[in-house]
């Protein structure tokens, strides 16, 4: 049995301990994919586990640290603090030579003929890449249950859902399997997920991070983003993955702030952050469904940031009550335009044996799941002869009238909006499997944010019935720092919270019958 | 808006290259119906006079040189081929004859 508690590490206190060389990142992803080997059967949050192209990546980060441990400390403080470290990929990211299934029967057996954009930045930063995640199928859904292999079990209750459409990045990395996975929130996907496990996700500023080899959802919404135990691993894992690339024409010519990396450790520095901030509380979003736990926990947190000092004000986000609506019609639109490749001809599921159109038929009937097919469907139409003014062309006037409601509120100093994530915790696997619109409501909180594509992140804030609750910070754009600033600052006025550092109640279940956690 | 008949969502099925199974279909026109229903809120908001948002940052004309640059060899690009013949993808004839 290896280690007890490698896997219970932050990514900063493991980087502390590659660095220092009395630990290797060999041992730490043994001890990773011996815990994630052992509990996926449970779980179902890896898709893939790569053990040998973990194994080779782990003795070359070794080789790189060792290498700096003897050309001394400059040499150290140049390498990235991911080094050596393991990390999950949601499994929609390019890894060449490997898959990249979306969740998706029709991109089964695909092999990536490329590295993503991120994928390269991992490696150069000497991440250790363990394997593939799952997801909703294209990463459209907000529990995991559309994937084609099958739900995640959320860590904390395994009867229930981990939210999605990144829920395997998300129990992953909540089980600790991982101290970091990648995800992508095109409406949600990663802030909603971490709320319901309770973990740190960041959506960034449309732009920041390429989706170069990344497959494309909605793609005026898409990012790319991590999840995380807390605020200074994000953080650096967004460093890491963050900034232009040519390849994808939307990424901003913008500097990473090196300062992702530099959040404080200690709390009395990072609560001081707090004092004199000013955040403000969106009346819409306390919306009319709101569970009473899910309310109560963010009014609890509010009122900490308060007593923190941070000065909080009422703010109203007129449009967000439209914001569903003109979702589900921009995204699924994308959608559809964006899943119009999958014919079966160049790469992927193909049914052959008919004519050009039935064999499209076929391919497209028989690969895509019953969500996506909804979603196409959907957008299809809404682009249609005839109806495009009607819905498409509307749906991105509202756009303008709520990226107007968030441009009003920053502007009038504004430092961050503090909402609930989730309306919701986590329900019941197959609650909701029925009722789309349902499914659809769930997103309410994070949606707008997608529409205008601002920074958000939702942090653990306490549990409802044993189940998390996520507090959600919304910035303007480019503010990921300042976000994670405040993240850490709260993290830091609830340390000594009772909820702080619980294991996931269904994992204790798990492991109270195993003889010990590597 | 709009309501959808069952001879709306196979015409729409068809736009989309989607072969849809008869159960598939009578689900769908109850399900399109229901969340078009929800579509009718924007219908309370006046956006004449608002212009529309496709993306949210301000970057325009990104160019780069017009030179040539290394991509992926063909017997790459062409792996992931359900068909293949040499250098080439094959599908069935789009035109009628032999």
């Amino acid at each position: 049995m290896p280690d007890a508690g490698l896997t219970r590490l932050t990514a900063a206190g493991m980087s502390e301990r590659l660095r220092a060389g009395d630990l290797s990142s060999r041992e730490l992803t043994e001890a990773h994919l011996a815990l994630a080997a052992r509990e996926n059967p449970a779980l179902n949050a890896w898709l893939m586990i790569d053990a040998a192209g973990a194994r080779a990546a782990a003795d070359d980060a070794d080789a790189r640290l060792a290498q700096a441990r003897a050309d001394g400390p400059p040499a150290l403080a140049a390498l990235h603090p991911l080094c050596g470290v393991p990390v999950g990929l949601k499994d929609l990211v390019s890894v060449r030579g490997g898959q990249a299934t979306a969740g998706s029967r029709i991109l089964a057996g695909y092999v990536s003929p490329y590295d993503a954009h991120i994928t390269e930045r991992l490696r150069d930063a000497g991440a250790v890449i363990l394997g593939k995640l799952n997801m909703d199928e294209f990463a459209m859904g907000s529990s995991t249950e559309h994937s084609a292999y099958g739900p995640t079990a959320n860590p904390w209750d395994l009867g229930r859902v981990p939210g999605g459409s990144s829920g395997g990045s998300a129990a992953s990395v909540a089980a600790g399997h991982v101290p970091l996975a990648i995800g992508t929130d095109t409406g949600g996907s990663i802030r909603q997920p971490a709320a319901m496990t309770g973990i740190v996700g960041l959506k960034p500023t449309y732009g920041r991070v390429s989706r170069y080899g990344i497959v494309a959802f909605a793609s005026s919404l898409d990012q790319v983003g991590p999840l995380a135990r807390d605020a200074r691993d994000a953080a650096m894992l967004l460093h890491a993955i963050a900034g232009r690339d040519e390849r994808d024409s939307t990424s901003a010519p913008l500097p990473v702030p090196d300062d992702l990396l530099h959040l404080p450790a200690s709390d009395e520095e990072a609560a001081g952050h707090l004092r004199g901030v000013r955040l403000g509380l969106p009346r819409e979003y306390f919306v009319a469904g709101m569970e009473p736990g899910v309310e109560a926990r963010v009014r609890e947190a509010v009122g900490a940031l308060e007593a923190a000092g941070a000065e909080v004000v009422d703010v109203s986000l007129p449009h967000t009550e439209y914001g569903l609506a003109a979702y589900y019609i921009v995204a699924p639109a994308e959608a559809s335009a964006n899943l119009a490749r999958y014919d079966g001809i160049r790469f992927g599921h193909a049914v052959r044996g008919g004519d050009v159109l039935a064999n499209y038929l076929a391919t497209r009937g028989s690969g895509f799941g019953p969500e996506v097919k909804r979603r196409i469907m959907l957008g299809t139409y809404a682009l249609s002869a005839g109806y495009y003014d009607a819905y498409y062309l509307k749906a991105q006037k509202v756009r303008t009238l709520i990226k107007a409601d968030f441009d009003a509120a920053f502007g009038a100093g504004i430092d961050a909006l503090v909402a609930p994530t989730s309306p919701l915790v986590a329900w019941p696997l197959g609650a909701k499997l029925d009722d789309p619109v349902a499914m659809y409501l769930t997103d309410a909180c994070t949606l707008p944010v997608n529409m205008a594509g601002l920074p958000a992140i939702s942090i653990p804030a306490g549990l409802s019935d044993g189940l998390p609750v996520g507090l959600q910070l919304i910035g303007p754009a480019w503010g990921e720092l300042e976000l994670l600033r405040l993240a850490r600052g709260f993290e830091a006025i609830t340390a000594n919270a009772a909820w702080r550092g619980l294991e996931p109640a269904g994992l204790s279940a798990l492991r109270s019958q195993e003889v010990g956690v590597p | 808006m709009g309501t959808l008949s069952r001879g709306d969502v196979e015409h729409v099925a068809h736009l989309a290259r989607l072969g849809l199974a008869d159960e598939e279909l009578a689900r769908l026109e109850i399900e399109l119906n229901h969340i078009l229903d929800q579509y009718a809120i924007l219908a309370r908001l006046d956006t004449d006079a608002i212009p529309p948002t496709a993306q949210t940052i301000e970057l325009e004309n990104i160019l780069r040189e017009d030179v040539a640059r290394p991509s992926l060899p063909q017997s790459e690009a062409l792996a992931n081929a359900p068909e293949r013949d040499a250098a080439y993808i094959v599908v069935p004839a789009i035109l009628g004859g032999d």
